[in-house]
């Protein structure tokens, strides 16, 4: 579904990604971890578009997409959330829902229709609040939300996309671990209901990577060191010591 | 403090989904009000203050374009009188060149001329935002002063250009009448109502939440799939055809057209009036254009180093109502219901 090729990524002389392959099947929670500059964060930039890959292609659904923005790819049915929540502050949790759904069904363009009449719209955004548990804040301004609820709606309103593939960039960063939890089993529960195919995640929390992936991608210093189910990568010593900061699973 | 109990019934906490209710239908007599009162002035006021009024229409219709970028899309623009001179260059190009002497068409073609101009100015300016963007407008508005001020054989220089009084609706002429206190008024209140209705239904529209979401957080509106400088582009072309209409009945009121309406100092007005209105209000920038008129008449009657005082004034408001006056109203407004 999405395939990386060979994608290098350079600022200037730094070497961020060396030579990144990755395959995404259809059906698949992947996670990427690695320590703090292996280069996740540049490598979701580059598999969303918003990156220009310095060298290697990235293919999506048959389209190569190397540098084609975030616009086109959320065309395509990819959307991202963002490490550091991103929210329209002054927007109301209901606006920022509407304003998914409309470029979702590409209204944003319509000058004098009133955005308060559509039902569609509204009852799209509605429906995302509730699979979020945002149905009761839906009058509150986003900048006003808790942390949590901040992370939320951040995903929610990529998920109002009805994207295929979603990239999530440390989906509970900065939050309790209580509200990890709840973040993540909410995220599980609505991509199903949603029909999102495949989700990548970069995520440093070890209890969340195991417990939901399918599979797992090491990252260290720009290159893939591991690329396996979490129960092989529990067996990779290399990987156990350097970047997860365990002793491995030895086998009996 | 509040008791638990007024707490329990109070609804000052508590919003509505649709931020609708009682203060709406308030707001709507309140604007009705206006409107009326506006349509009586020119019972009750001397024509000295009728006169002074006139540009109020051609700033408040200006600001509306204005605030569409500032207010909505979070682009602040230091050359917006560009479309204002264009606006009301055009209009005297065209009764003095043209023959042309009906207002209807002198409106249309006149904002013509503002679109053709906003296309190129605006591909480039979108693409910048922050004081970039404020000062690429600025820099295309003194382009064009000094394009008015040099090619004086066009636009006759400093000494601008003698504008007359067209033809209203196509019948209304100025024989027998007061054409600017009297059907001119009319004329322009009845534009700035509909324009600001106009106005009101695109800030309301998906396009119009759509622009508050580039303003909030431009990165999240692409990886949303809103195309950024697709939508700052459209609210530029709006607000130069807000700006061209401004400079038609602003040069029809004034009778005359010179560089000075697009000079830097009068882009400077119009920002002016905006953050004394309020840009986080629809209405504030009119009640800042308004207010401007007002106080620069008085401040101008008691002292000749007027800037020094609206200088001041800018820089209170600043610090201490960055939502303007509208912004003081409301807060006492909320006082008052409490």
């Amino acid at each position: 579904m999405l395939h990386a090729v060979d994608v290098h990524k350079n600022y200037g002389d730094y070497v961020a990604v060396a030579g990144v392959t990755l395959f995404i099947d259809e059906g698949e929670f992947v996670s990427i971890v690695g320590p703090n500059g292996a280069g996740k964060t540049t490598l979701i930039n580059v598999l969303t578009g918003l990156l220009q890959p310095t060298a290697g292609h990235v293919h999506y659904k048959g389209h190569d997409i190397s540098g084609a923005g975030p616009v086109k790819l959320a065309q395509l049915g990819m959307a991202r959330s963002f490490q550091l929540v991103a929210v329209f502050a002054e927007l109301t949790v209901m606006e920022v829902l509407q304003a998914a759904s409309l470029t979702r069904l590409g209204r944003g363009m319509r000058l004098f229709h009133s955005l308060g009449s559509d039902r569609e719209v509204r009852e799209n955004a509605e429906h995302i609040a509730s699979l979020f548990g945002l149905q009761d804040q839906l009058g509150v301004k986003s900048g006003q939300l808790p942390q949590g609820n901040k992370k939320l709606l951040d995903v929610a309103s990529a998920f109002a996309l009805y994207p295929e593939i979603i990239l999530l960039d440390e989906p509970t960063s900065g939050v309790s671990t209580s509200d990890k939890h709840r973040i993540m089993e909410t995220l599980v529960v609505a991509s199903k209901e949603i029909g999102i195919k495949s989700i990548i995640q970069v995520e440093h929390d070890m209890d969340i990577v195991f417990g939901y992936s399918d599979r797992i991608v090491a990252l260290y210093e720009g290159r893939v060191l591991a690329d396996g189910s979490p129960q092989e990568i529990e067996c990779n010593e290399e990987v156990m010591r350097n970047i997860i900061g365990r002793e491995p699973v030895r086998n009996a | 403090m509040s008791t638990p109990t007024e707490r329990t019934t109070g609804s000052t906490e508590v919003k509505h989904p649709d931020g609708k209710g009682i203060g709406l239908w308030l707001k709507l007599a309140l604007v009705l009000l206006g409107i009326v009162l506006l349509a009586l002035l020119p019972q009750v006021l001397s024509r000295y203050y009728i006169i002074l009024m006139m540009p109020f229409f051609a700033y408040s219709i200006a600001l509306l374009g204005l605030n569409l970028l500032f207010g909505y899309t979070g682009l602040i623009s230091f050359g917006h009188a560009l479309f204002i001179g264009v606006g009301a260059y055009s209009a005297a190009f065209l009764m003095r060149d043209g023959g042309l002497e009906y207002m209807e068409p002198l409106i249309l073609l006149s904002v013509l001329g503002a679109v053709i101009v906003a296309v190129p100015v605006g591909l480039l300016a979108v693409r910048y935002i922050g004081i970039y963007f404020g000062l690429l407008t600025l820099a295309f508005g003194m382009l064009f002063y000094s394009f008015l001020l040099k090619f004086y054989s066009i636009t006759s220089g400093d000494q601008g250009i003698r504008v007359e009084k067209p033809i209203l609706l196509g019948f209304i002429d100025t024989t027998g009448i007061d054409y600017l206190t009297g059907p001119f008024y009319y004329y322009c209140l009845g534009l700035l109502v509909v324009m600001a209705l106009v106005m009101w239904r695109i800030v309301k529209s998906p396009f119009g939440l759509t622009l508050r979401c580039v303003r909030d957080n431009s990165v999240k509106a692409e990886s949303l799939g809103i195309g950024v400088y697709r939508y700052r582009f459209y609210a530029f072309l709006i607000s130069a055809i807000y700006g061209g209409v401004a400079g038609v009945i602003l040069a029809v009121s004034v009778g005359q057209v010179d560089p000075t309406m697009s000079y830097w100092t009068s882009s400077g007005n119009l920002v002016f009036m905006t953050l004394l209105g309020g840009f986080t209000s629809f209405l504030g920038p009119i009640v800042g254009a308004g207010a401007f008129i007002l106080l620069q008449d008085q401040v101008m009657s008691l002292w000749e180093y007027w800037r020094l005082v609206f200088g001041a004034i800018l820089a209170l408001i600043v610090i201490f109502a960055p939502s303007g006056l509208m912004g003081l109203l409301t807060m006492g407004w909320k006082k008052v219901v409490r």
